[in-house]
């Protein structure tokens, strides 16, 4: 077991932990940060998005261990004061989920997408996503969301 | 008369707003409650150990060094709970005949596909129980295995020696012999003499539903009563078929489903995974957890399609369709499982689809292969229809020399026809497929595309541009319990609804519908806010429980807002109905003078009222109450369509296809539903979009492949390649309306419309691109190395006249004859 120290969504974890423990176990078992989920076992889907120092990490690619001494943001600290993210309320706004699952991940991704080039293009939106899987929504409506809080297009997804 | 006409001049109506959902607040903050989140105080965890052999006897399972490895509690075989552990229904056998194989939750002695369970470890932590599986021991004696559809129908080679057979079940709708239509051999000898026959064969490949939440299972057996969370898109069928198979008493049995994450069919199934948790918890009495692999989804939840289609259609010299012949062969996997063989057999009302065929023949033979049972995926059966039928109606119109827009014109039922009784006896209740194909051309800008079709054509341009057609109806919103029982259907088909006046004012309503994405609690508030005149926000949907929501037979086949809407309408009819003598007394007034109006009783020609919120006060007080009425307004409602929900549209696709590479890229795709009146528009929207990428999905991408020995090779997302955002566009979506006339609010069913309309679309485009070089078909996926190929291959197709090309494998008798090893299957692809 090692000790490591980790700030999640602003408050600091100090946890024995297995070296080969991944760090969304770490947020979901440990700290308790369920609003994070796993969809694959492969790297692929992004459900397990978070931000590791403000950069999007899949943290089922990071061990806990590698955390130690960062800071983690989760969508469960996305929001402050009571306020939404704006990209989490463009995500409603925009009617950019159903089921939900890959939400999580897909709202972390887009923000570090917008941080990366806050005025990208349709195709720089999409490639920026492609490591996000959604099986619900054909990805239409979340690209709309990204284009609005990018201060582009519309807000309705109803018609493109 | 609709809610919407009760409602006052000035006062905008719910249902046709685009109102933002009531669900998402929990969804995008993470405040949500998958299953995987559940932990109880001594809950143990589940790892499964799975047969990586396709078929074998199991000679001896060895579990002492698991049993030794810290944390383990136990390990379970099949030996272990034989008796106890319940079974897996098929709750459809498509006749007395039919050949079913038993299917145990754990493999006992026998495995009969990959993935199939054979042990399981319950350990402390699920790291150690994942752990421990490693460490069991299991001897397989490997039998014999078959995993072509068409080589297993030799039966050289049996999935379950003890039945003798590989075929399950054979099934046909003649329309002569129905007296629905005429004789289609009669069609089809004539055509032959003086008309045009098109025979083809197209493969619908194996697909995985692919929701993004792993399923999970969690079962608290502590206390009286079992509680179940569960994956699911059917809690009260698996409450009633967990009852059914292990003999625990249904009233004992509390099967929750939290927030879903998805499940497109694939959660429309009781799995080996729940009955284990819940035969592994009871015999331990302590809470168990199981939550799947990404790697196990795929090989272990139910995958879907899977057909072998040989269609002949018959037609005049102009296109005029005489007659078709439908000859389907389905793969069911190694088990029937919860709906089985019924889901080919959905086919049979679709393959004749919009249009006015004289004559129709509809065959169907299943049969069990060595791989993942197969079931509903969005769509189930009629996805497959839909293809075949729009894929041969492309082919005609190619033999004619006409448009395909203009060869589906000169079949299709106008809209004066309806209601339009089918070649295959089903009722169409309303439709203009006129409308939505006129309003999708407009879109589209279907003439432009197709002049700028016919300049790349002429000046060679490398990179082809084709347009698809897809104009599809289906039939959704199961339903008739009446006709499910004819077709031996092992449920019904109703759904419930009640609704609860709450003294403060708020309505609390219970749907049987069990949602899992569609945004039942958003769709139900504006239907129950119309109806009653209260405030979209006072109403509370509550669904998934089936302690709170005991009625109901949950959520597929696009049934839900089609009969759960409408029990919700006649459970709100009946709160009104049961508040007006109150109202009355209260009002000290004559019930024949009052007026309902706005959520309040008025009084004719004054400014007395109640409004129903205090009606409810007074009702739960009861101070001030009749004698003779019982102080309550709730009310439910169960409701039984009479027949299926028959939505259609026009899908209209541009694909860019590279002749060079085979790599093609969707330039365009207009999509013009009529789902009939529209509660939402943004969830309508959503439901399309995603419903439109999983069919061309299928039409580009995925494919469930398995090897030689009948190991997945696409059993993970690495190897099962779903589209990215980056792999799609956005889409043009609009609609037209003709209301339903089976239900109040005039809806039909949306959920798999988009899914099973996309596929033939996208094929057709590509199709289409093509056919000057002597492509007339590509096989599914349509991955840039089958495009390539049939480009190279187009030449030896010598598809001069149609009689001549009859493939040789349409004999009367002959199964279908391609080499099974060949390139269809894309094993080796």
């Amino acid at each position: 077991m090692t000790r490591i120290t980790v700030t999640v969504d602003g408050t600091s974890y100090s946890d024995e932990v297995e070296p080969r423990m991944l760090l969304v176990h770490y947020l979901r078992e440990v700290v308790g940060k369920t609003g994070t989920v796993i969809g694959c076992d492969t790297s692929n889907c992004g459900a397990c998005t978070v931000h590791l120092d403000g950069r999007s990490v899949k943290s089922c690619n990071v061990l806990a261990v590698q955390a130690d001494g960062h800071e983690v943001t989760t969508i469960e600290g996305l929001s402050q004061n009571g306020e939404l993210h704006p990209m989490q309320q463009a995500f409603h706004e925009c009617h950019a989920l159903q089921c939900g699952y890959c939400t999580p991940g897909m709202i972390m991704q887009a923000i570090d997408v917008l941080n990366d080039n806050p005025d990208p293009s349709e195709e720089e939106i999409r490639v920026g996503l492609e490591g996000n899987l959604c099986r619900c929504t054909g990805y239409h409506n979340i690209v709309r969301a990204v284009q609005q809080v990018a201060g582009q297009g519309e807000t309705s997804g109803a018609r493109s | 008369m609709t809610a919407v006409d009760d409602r006052p001049a000035g006062a905008a109506p719910e249902i046709g707003r685009d109102r933002r959902r009531k669900e998402d607040q929990r969804l995008i903050t993470g405040r949500t409650k998958w299953t995987d989140n559940i932990v109880l105080p001594g809950m143990l965890h589940l790892a499964m150990v799975r047969s990586p052999v396709a078929h074998a006897t199991i000679s001896n399972i060895d579990v002492e060094e698991a049993k030794a490895a810290s944390g383990v509690v136990a390990v379970i075989t099949g030996a272990d709970i034989k008796d106890t552990q319940g079974a897996i229904a098929n709750a459809w056998p498509l006749s007395a005949e039919q050949k079913t194989p038993g299917h145990l939750p754990m493999a006992v002695d026998r495995v009969a596909c990959t993935g199939e369970i054979v042990a399981c470890v319950v350990a402390r932590s699920a790291a150690e129980a994942r752990d421990a599986a490693e460490l069991v021991d299991v001897d397989y004696d490997e039998l014999p295995a078959v995993f072509d559809a068409r080589e297993a129908m030799k039966d050289t080679v049996l999935v379950h020696p003890d039945l003798g057979t590989n075929k399950s079940d054979f099934w046909k709708l003649d329309s002569a012999e129905a007296g629905t239509g005429g004789n289609v051999d009669e069609a089809i000898a004539t055509a032959r003499e003086s008309g045009i026959v098109i025979e083809r064969e197209y493969r619908n490949q194996r697909l995985i539903p692919a929701f993004m939440e792993p399923r999970s299972t969690v079962v608290d057996p502590t206390g009286e009563q079992i509680t179940i969370w569960t994956a699911t898109q059917i809690p009260h069928i698996l409450r009633f078929l967990i009852a059914a198979t292990t003999g625990i008493s249904e009233a004992k049995i509390r099967v929750i489903a939290p927030d879903v994450g998805g499940g497109f069919g694939g959660k429309l199934q009781t799995t080996p995974e729940e009955f284990i948790t819940l035969a592994a918890a009871r015999r331990l009495g302590k809470p168990c957890k199981y939550t799947e692999t990404r790697s196990e989804t795929m090989v272990s939840c139910h995958h879907g399609r899977d057909q072998w289609q040989k269609l002949t259609l018959a037609a005049t010299k102009d296109g005029a369709v005489t007659g078709l012949k439908v000859e389907l062969l389905a793969d069911l996997g190694a088990y029937a499982a919860i709906l089985g063989g019924g889901v080919p057999v959905l086919g049979a009302w679709m393959f004749n689809a919009i249009y006015k065929f004289p004559a129709y023949q509809f065959n169907c033979q299943t049969v069990y292969t060595n791989k993942t049972w197969v079931d509903a995926y969005r769509g189930a059966g009629r996805p497959e229809a839909t293809f075949g039928i729009e894929r041969i109606m492309d082919e005609l119109a190619a033999e004619v020399g006409v448009d395909p827009l203009e060869i589906r014109e000169k079949n299709w039922i106008t809209h004066e026809e309806f209601p339009f009784t089918s070649v295959a006896g089903m009722t169409y209740d309303s439709g203009n497929y006129e409308a939505a194909t006129a309003r999708a051309k407009e879109l589209f800008g279907y003439d432009g595309l197709r002049r700028e079709q016919q300049e790349r054509r002429d000046r060679k341009d490398p990179v082809q541009l084709g347009i698809g057609v897809s104009t599809f109806t289906e039939m959704c919103g199961l339903a008739p319990s009446r006709i499910l029982g004819a077709l031996n259907y092992g449920a019904g088909g109703w759904e419930h609804a009640a609704i609860r006046m709450l003294a403060t004012g708020k309505v609390e309503v219970v749907t049987g519908a069990s949602a899992h994405g569609q945004g039942h609690e958003t769709a139900w508030s504006q239907i129950v806010a119309d109806r009653l005149g209260v405030a979209f926000e006072d109403v509370e949907v509550l669904h998934g429980d089936t302690l709170v929501a005991p009625r109901g037979l949950d959520t597929y086949g696009s049934r839900s807002l089609v009969l759960g809407g409408e029990a919700l309408v006649r459970a709100a009819d009946k709160v009104i109905e049961k508040a007006k003598p109150i109202a009355a007394h209260l009002l000290e007034a004559n019930a024949d003078d009052l007026e309902f109006m706005a959520g309040r009783f008025g009084v004719k020609g004054t400014d007395k009222g109640l409004t129903l919120g205090e009606i409810a006060m007074a009702t739960w007080t009861s101070h001030v109450f009749p004698e003779d009425i019982e102080p309550i307004i709730d009310s439910e409602a169960t409701f039984d369509a009479n027949t299926f929900s028959f939505p259609h549209g026009t899908h209209l696709c541009a694909m860019e296809v590279d002749t060079e590479t085979g790599a093609s890229t969707m330039r365009a795709y207009v999509a013009v539903d009529d789902i009939g009146t529209v509660i939402n528009p943004l969830i309508v929207a959503g439901q399309e979009h995603g419903g439109i990428v999983q069919g061309v999905a299928q039409a580009l991408w995925e494919e469930a492949v398995f090897d030689e020995n009948g190991t997945l090779v696409t059993g993970s997302f690495v190897d099962y390649t779903l589209p990215t955002a980056a792999d799609t566009i956005s889409y043009v979506t609009d609609h037209t309306t003709t209301p339903s006339t089976t239900n109040t609010l005039g809806t039909k069913g949306v959920g798999e419309a988009g899914t099973i309309a996309s596929t033939p679309a996208v094929v057709n485009a590509i199709v289409d691109a093509l056919r000057p070089m002597g492509v007339n078909d590509i096989v599914m996926p349509c991955t840039p190395e089958r495009v390539w190929s049939a480009i190279q291959t187009a030449g030896s197709d010598t598809a001069g006249s149609t009689t001549d090309n009859a493939q040789p494998h349409f004999e009367s008798g002959a199964a279908n004859q391609d080499d099974p090893g060949s390139s269809a299957e894309g094993a080796d692809r």
